[in-house]
């Protein structure tokens, strides 16, 4: 019997349209490839901006003057002279500000006669000044002696030295900042109080006390000063220049052409570290970045505390209690239209309505005699509320479609079971919308963290070395300025005096805003799939 | 036994009592001119093809169809234990007290199986834990649950089966300890032995309560119900014993729906 043909044989129309699927995927791809191509490029910047590399020496040919260069290679580059001849070209970082003035340097490579690693170069880290470049020589303390670098124990009385230098600041700021802040603040109030109600013997006597404890933490405070001014590190640059260095001031000695893979990661996660524990210098570029992070995350959590509730009663009125009609329909638009405004309009406002109007009206009432404004001006407070204005349509869709995805049989059980309309919502619908709702939360949280613009306007400040939150009395201050990570990464690439210098950081600080944002909505994801699975609804 | 119940029902006063009922949501009429009455613990079974109006007379029991916005009784009254419950002075809530309902589909929440129970309780006002504990027992008992849930009461309702789930969501209405149940087709998402176990509570339960029970499945409503009404588009063609319905129907469409002629 002969075969029959297949009836099923193809026509072809299954294949009909198949170019289209390329073409989606291919978006996807394009997409997927832009979001790791930034991450990439963020995450390798970030990273090699805490990367100590070698320490590298050139021997440099300048029109027969032979000059050697000690420092880092930042970037290469192909520059063309006005002969029209092209020149290879190395930016070089040298440090040692106060000998060069200027840090950067270009260097033609066909003038470069020779390339070493020295390995006894270090690099110092102080306060002011930025990095140092050099061999170190000696230290040469108050008294006259000298401990010279040769010395076997060198090394370890160096550290020891830095270590005690590092006590000393901190009982310097301990005394300038809490205990004479303290001083001066009891002075001013009972000088007030003396011009309002008239002198007294306790308050006279108040005072007196405290201009001697005054004058006693001054003296203290100035041995400490000479303390940190005492001794000093000789250290010799490349060409031979003494450098004669406060150790006060020294931070940290490294010598990174004598470490091997391992140290260099040492002293990777210890820059990290450092990155994100300490507070800046040198105008940001320097020095870490601790108030920015604790602002940003005060802020933005702040920020849910007020925009969740408030978010999700309005859902709940809009959702559940008010008359669909044309007038919530109007609402609804409204709110979905604002989450599209942008964002400077709510920092425009927030100026007028936060600071100008209520700050105002709050200073009137509550501080009276203060003579700076208290509230009258931007703070944590008004950034918050001012963040939270501009994510509540986020919070408010998210809820409203969260409550609407509640099955019917939840709702009619409940009410069945005797429940009022509002009891039901509260035990049984609020519940099972809960992951809807943290959803909403959740992209707030991630919108409000990244917004720098309106922050601009409603209390972010280059630098606010008080954070919001710390040990002085009230221990949280609304009413204060604070830093921001993004706001940060603008002044630092945009507005520092110098942007070569503060390059790395802006990377490294992208790195830490993107991480940051990424925990906090981790930490959100968490807490929603737990709440999933205790309200799991099933499916009907 | 049907025919007994149904003669001492005479007797026994009044649950429900459906006056020349007429109901609409927005234009469209629902229920044309409805009058039944319901004996206190009897069960009587609604049956009819779907879209006859079965279901929303039973939510009117309730008052559960207030939430949809345009259903409103237009005309005739409903009294349940003598009282006309659209009169201005009749708390929804409260109504719902008395008059508990289970639906087609179990719906539990998303709580533990003690919390479920313990829920209409708590809205009522009970919170010692002692008094708590012993009214989710009793309701557990009560809807034939106990023994398979009793060591596990702190667990999800969701990890029971759909025909525990079921008996979950009944224990729950009597826990609320109500007068009348309303029943909207319990069984129509269960399998067979799931539902012989519901059938024999519902059975059990008609002591204590008045069932009013809302079917497709004819062998069903015979197997448990005393009385039997017959709905088609909206009106209620038959209401009789439930043994004459199903042998000897007066009216022709009867007969056609319960022989499955038709719906």
């Amino acid at each position: 019997m002969p075969a029959k043909p297949s009836n099923f044989a193809s026509t072809g129309r299954s294949r009909r349209g198949e170019p289209f699927v390329w073409l989606t995927a291919a978006g996807l791809a394009i997409g997927v490839l832009l979001t790791v191509g930034l991450l990439g490029l963020v995450v390798t910047k970030g990273l090699e901006s805490f990367w100590p590399g070698r320490i590298e020496v050139w021997k440099v040919d300048r029109e027969g003057t032979l000059e050697t260069v000690a420092g880092y290679v930042v970037q290469e580059r192909s520059r063309r002279a006005m002969d029209g001849s092209a020149h290879e070209e190395i930016q070089i970082f040298r440090g040692n500000g106060e000998l060069y003035g200027e840090k950067f340097l270009y260097v033609d490579q066909a003038q470069i006669q020779e390339t070493q690693q020295p390995e006894d170069l270090a690099l110092i880290e102080r306060l002011e000044g930025g990095l140092v470049i050099g061999r170190i020589q000696s230290i040469q303390l108050h008294d006259g002696a000298t401990v010279e670098g040769t010395s076997s124990d060198f090394r370890k009385q160096l550290t020891q030295r830095i270590r005690e230098a590092s006590d000393r600041r901190d009982q310097l700021e301990d005394i300038e900042k809490d205990r004479i802040g303290r001083n001066a603040k009891e002075v001013k109030e009972l000088r007030l109080k003396e011009k309002l109600s008239g002198t007294s013997p306790e308050i006279t006597a108040r005072l007196e006390a405290l201009q001697t404890e005054f004058a006693q933490l001054d003296e203290q405070r100035t041995e400490i000063r000479q303390e940190l001014e005492a001794d000093h590190l000789v250290v010799e640059s490349i060409d031979g220049r003494p450098l004669s260095l406060p150790v006060g001031e020294l931070l940290h000695v490294f010598r990174p052409n004598e470490v091997g893979f391992f140290g260099r990661i040492g002293e990777m996660l210890r820059r990290i570290g450092s990155f994100l524990i300490s507070d800046p210098r040198e105008a940001n570029t320097e020095g870490g970045v601790y108030p920015a992070i604790f602002g940003t995350v005060v802020m933005t959590l702040v920020m849910s505390l007020f925009v969740t509730p408030f978010g999700v009663i309005a859902a709940i009125y809009l959702r559940e209690y008010a008359k669909q009609g044309p007038l919530v329909r109007a609402v609804r638009i409204s709110v979905n239209n604002l989450a599209g405004v942008p964002s400077i309009v709510f920092g425009v406002f927030g100026l007028a309505f936060f600071i100008y109007f209520v700050g105002g009206v709050v200073d009137d009432w509550f501080f009276p005699t203060s003579e700076e404004p208290v509230f009258k001006s931007g703070g944590i407070l008004w950034a918050s509320l001012t963040l939270a204005l501009l994510t509540v349509p986020v919070v408010i869709v998210a809820t409203e479609e969260a409550l609407a995805a509640v099955p019917r049989g939840v709702r009619e059980a409940a009410l069945a079971c005797g429940a009022s309309k509002w009891q039901a919502i509260q035990r049984v619908v609020l519940p099972a919308s809960l992951p809807g709702i943290l959803t909403g939360v959740i992209l707030a949280m991630a919108r409000g963290a990244g917004e720098v613009a309106p922050l601009m306007l409603v209390g972010v400040v280059k630098s606010a070395p008080d954070l919001p939150i710390d040990g002085t009395a009230p221990f949280i201050h609304a009413e204060r300025q604070f830093m921001h990570l993004g706001f940060h990464i603008y002044d630092l690439g945009f507005q520092s005096p110098d942007s070569e210098a503060a390059k790395p950081m802006v990377f490294a600080t992208t790195l830490l805003l993107i991480t940051i944002v990424v925990v906090m909505n981790l930490s959100a994801i968490i807490i929603r799939n737990r709440l999933r699975k205790k309200y799991a609804t099933s499916s009907f | 036994m049907n025919a007994s119940s149904s003669n001492d029902s005479n007797s026994r006063p009044s649950a429900i009592s459906v006056e020349n009922v007429d109901f609409c949501y927005g234009k469209s009429r629902a229920l044309k001119g409805i009058s039944l009455e319901v004996t206190r613990n009897e069960i009587v079974a609604f049956i009819g093809p779907s879209g006859c109006g079965k279901s929303t007379l039973l939510r009117c029991f309730n008052r559960m169809n207030d939430l949809v916005p345009g259903a409103r009784v237009t005309q005739g009254t409903i009294h349940i234990e003598g009282v006309e419950i659209h009169s201005p002075e009749v708390d929804p809530v409260e109504l719902r007290r008395r008059v508990g309902m289970v639906f087609q589909k179990s719906n539990p929440f998303p709580r533990s199986i003690y919390e479920n129970v313990a829920y209409g309780p708590r809205l009522a006002g009970t919170s010692e834990k002692g008094a708590l504990d012993s009214i989710v027992e009793k309701a557990l008992r009560g809807a034939a649950l106990w023994d398979e849930v009793k060591d596990r009461l702190g667990e999800s309702a969701f990890g029971l089966s759909g025909g525990q789930q079921q008996r979950l969501c009944i224990a729950r209405t009597i826990a609320v300890k109500p007068e009348i149940v309303l029943m909207d087709e319990p069984c129509s998402a269960l399998d067979p032995v799931a539902t012989a176990k519901v059938e024999e509570l519902i059975l059990e339960l008609k002591r204590e309560f008045t069932i009013v029970i809302v079917t497709h499945n004819m062998q069903q409503a015979t197997r448990i119900s005393d009385r039997t009404a017959f709905f088609y588009l909206g009106e209620l063609v038959e209401f009789d014993e439930t043994g004459r319905i199903f042998s000897n129907p007066r009216r022709q469409e009867t007969e056609d729906y319960v022989t499955g002629r038709f719906g």
